[in-house]
């Protein structure tokens, strides 16, 4: 019943919904007789599909390089095994009562285990050259690994930020502000096309090395100012009663302020990831192949001219999807570890 | 005992003079060292080839993720030259901006990616474009209903244009050293464009040939469509190297050579180890069967050999890459000197 109040209460709202409906009604069927009625699933090339419906066989032959890119696909099992290894501490840090444990783990451990894993080299396991790495394995790879970096150099800048010597303030000020300053996309450019003229003739970087720093310092510094909001949002008072206990300063800044600070900016942190996941695609600009760039490049294959639609369709829809579950997971955290009351 | 150490040394330094002397002399006869880009290819034990992120017939994935194209078979026939095996590629992506920061930083030996050469990349960028291997222009699609053989005549048409690139340029450039009246519709994607066009709210597209013809055969009805033989702009795509190692740009430009000259004399990925009993001399140069060419380049005599058998000759290529079961281009420009075509190979003697 407030259902219908609510889109039939009044002559306005009723109209209103009338209105909807009938735009509905003409833009949906359509959109599912070409997404589901007429759709071709399965086929070698384009030949196979049909005009009127959507063309998934072209997703469907092109998915492993969609979510591998060219890494060898004797070797994808490792990244399933870093996947697995990557979201169980994450649970764990998330939802157990040892979260500390799950924590330490996920910052010491998986980054270990997970670079053994994908790059390979040690016990056994044959190196796959990053150059390799590409589709939505390089994005969840650039996004936890920048996420990582960034928490702690967002901490240290928040905190350097609120010193009081002037050098520390200085420099973590003018760190936060010139990579705020700066498009990501310059950054990525500078990092592709300035670098291999500065360094010596023969020395190369690993793209994804340079896009991994480029993109933990970019994020860094939003991160170091969603902190720094978390630190100014708790009353002084806390700090001088630490004080009054006999806490030492460092004691008052990381067991009192920091806590209650990383709790208050969750929803600011977890806006950040969700971005800085979008933002992974920009890596395709300068040459390395996340999903974005595979898609795009998918559809200059002879065999498979002209289904832009299709392909951006796919792709719009795993980032919808990995986007939703992030957004998801913030809030759990929210509920679990925030200050916010309770609705 | 000072004496007889001094005395050995003196001894070893003149024999090892004239070790020198001698292997400079043998050296001098079967050819000089390949150059530094060579040494460091065979060192690394692969070529590091620049190319496209992806363009239709030049470079591209199939669904297993393997490159294929024009320019991946050219990686791929250098690599059978230089190193004995064709697979022996890493093959880099470059992107517009950044393909030729990357070929002067020597992160790629060669860059081959339809890329034009122009006076001022020539001039001021330190590459040479040592061979084309593929002249395209910027040419027009349009409707076969609106009756039009002729650029000139495309007064009053409307075409539609990606923005961005040089495209909108040449077509003003055109139509005004021509006088016609050409309207343009201008569009952020091919897709776009393509949508426009079959709703008929332009009469004809313009790119490079090689993509018009991509873009054709993705039209609902192809048939209704034709590109225009005309070009209003020259692009000669073909193989970047830095300047600065001559023997290894001679090597770049006599393997185009020899694949073109593998179609001119009938030397086919498949009949090509059965050349070497050919009567035809330049076909036995070609093959490495007669004389030394090879190795004045510094390689070994089957090197011409060994990449037309990785990858077949350059009419094969064409054949594979934009031929009827592919792109559906006629090969205009693209043929052999003595076919109407431009590319005039240099006699191997």
């Amino acid at each position: 019943m407030g259902l219908l109040r609510a889109l039939f209460g009044t002559k306005l709202n009723a109209l209103i919904t009338v209105l909807m409906l009938a735009g509905f009604a003409l833009v949906l069927p359509p959109l599912f007789g070409w997404a589901f009625g007429s759709a071709v699933w399965h086929g070698p090339n384009r030949k196979a599909c049909v005009d009127a419906g959507a063309c998934w066989a072209f997703i469907n032959a092109r998915m492993p390089l969609f979510f591998f890119g060219n890494y060898p696909a004797e070797e994808r099992w490792r990244v399933g095994c870093a996947l697995l290894v990557l979201v169980v501490p994450l649970l764990g840090a998330m939802a157990s009562r040892r979260a500390g444990l799950w924590l330490a783990i996920l910052g010491i451990g998986v980054p270990v285990i997970d670079a053994i894993l994908l790059y390979g080299g040690v016990f056994g396991l044959p190196v796959v050259a990053t150059a390799r790495w590409g589709g939505l394995m390089l994005n969840t790879t650039l996004c936890f690994v920048a996420l990582g970096g960034s928490i702690p150099l967002g901490i240290v800048l928040a905190f350097g930020r609120r010193s009081p010597y002037p050098v520390v303030r200085l420099v973590s000020t003018a760190m936060i502000e010139f990579w705020r300053g700066v498009p990501l996309l310059t950054v990525l450019f500078m990092g592709l096309i300035l670098l291999p003229m500065v360094l010596p003739d023969g020395v190369t970087v690993d793209n994804l090395v340079r896009a991994l720093v480029v993109l933990t310092l970019f994020t860094g510094a939003y991160m170091a100012e969603t902190i720094r909001g978390g630190l100014q949002g708790i009353q002084p008072g806390q700090a001088e009663a630490a004080a009054a206990l006999g806490m030492h300063p460092m004691q008052v800044q990381l067991l009192v302020l920091l806590p209650q600070a990383l709790r208050m900016s969750i929803p600011g942190i977890v806006n950040i990831a969700v971005d800085l996941f979008k933002d992974t695609t920009l890596v395709s600009i300068v040459g390395l192949f996340d999903l974005m760039g595979v898609v795009n490049q998918s559809l200059k294959d002879t065999d498979w001219l002209g289904l832009a639609t299709e392909g951006y369709t796919f792709a719009a829809t795993v980032f919808f999807v990995a986007c939703l579950l992030m957004s998801l997971g913030g809030s759990f955290l929210e509920r679990r570890f925030g200050t916010t009351p309770h609705r | 005992m000072k004496h007889m150490f001094a005395r050995a040394g003196q001894f070893a330094a003149a024999a090892f003079g004239a070790a020198l002397l001698l292997s400079t002399a043998a050296q001098a006869q079967i050819g000089p060292a390949p150059g530094p880009t060579v040494d460091a290819i065979k060192k690394r034990g692969a070529l590091n080839c620049g190319i496209d992120t992806g363009v239709p017939g030049f470079a591209a994935q199939d669904n297993s993720g393997t490159w294929k194209g024009l320019d991946i078979d050219y990686c791929r026939a250098i690599a059978a030259a230089v190193l004995g095996d064709a697979s022996k590629v890493k093959f880099v992506p470059t992107t517009a901006a950044a393909r030729f920061t990357v070929l002067q930083a020597g992160e790629i030996d060669v860059l081959i990616r339809d890329s034009t050469l122009t006076f001022s990349r020539s001039a001021q960028l330190g590459l040479d474009e040592v061979a084309v291997n593929f002249y395209a222009g910027q040419g027009f699609l349009v409707r076969k209903s609106i009756g039009v053989t002729k650029a000139a005549d495309l007064q009053g048409a409307t075409i539609c244009v990606i923005t961005g690139a040089t495209l909108e340029l040449n077509i003003a450039d055109f139509a005004r050293s021509t006088g016609a009246k050409i309207g343009t519709l201008l569009f952020e994607k091919p897709d776009e464009a393509v949508a426009a066009m079959e709703a008929g709210r332009c009469d004809g597209y313009t790119d490079d040939t090689g993509s018009l013809a991509g873009m054709r055969s993705t039209l609902k009805k192809p048939d209704d469509w034709f590109v225009m033989p005309e070009l209003i702009s020259k692009e000669p795509l073909g193989l970047h190297a830095r300047s600065g190692d001559p023997r290894w740009q001679k090597i770049l430009f006599w393997l185009d050579t020899a694949l073109k000259s593998g179609e001119e004399f009938g030397v086919t990925k498949a009949n090509a180890d059965s050349m070497k009993t050919n009567k035809d001399p330049f076909i036995l140069r070609l093959v490495g069967a007669e004389g030394d060419f090879g190795k004045l380049l510094g390689l070994d005599n089957e090197w011409a050999l060994r990449a037309i058998k990785a990858v077949g000759n350059y009419g094969e290529l064409y054949e594979t890459h934009f031929g009827p079961n592919a792109l559906n281009l006629p090969r205009g420009l693209n043929n052999l000197y003595n076919k109407g075509g431009l590319h005039y190979t240099l006699p191997l003697r």
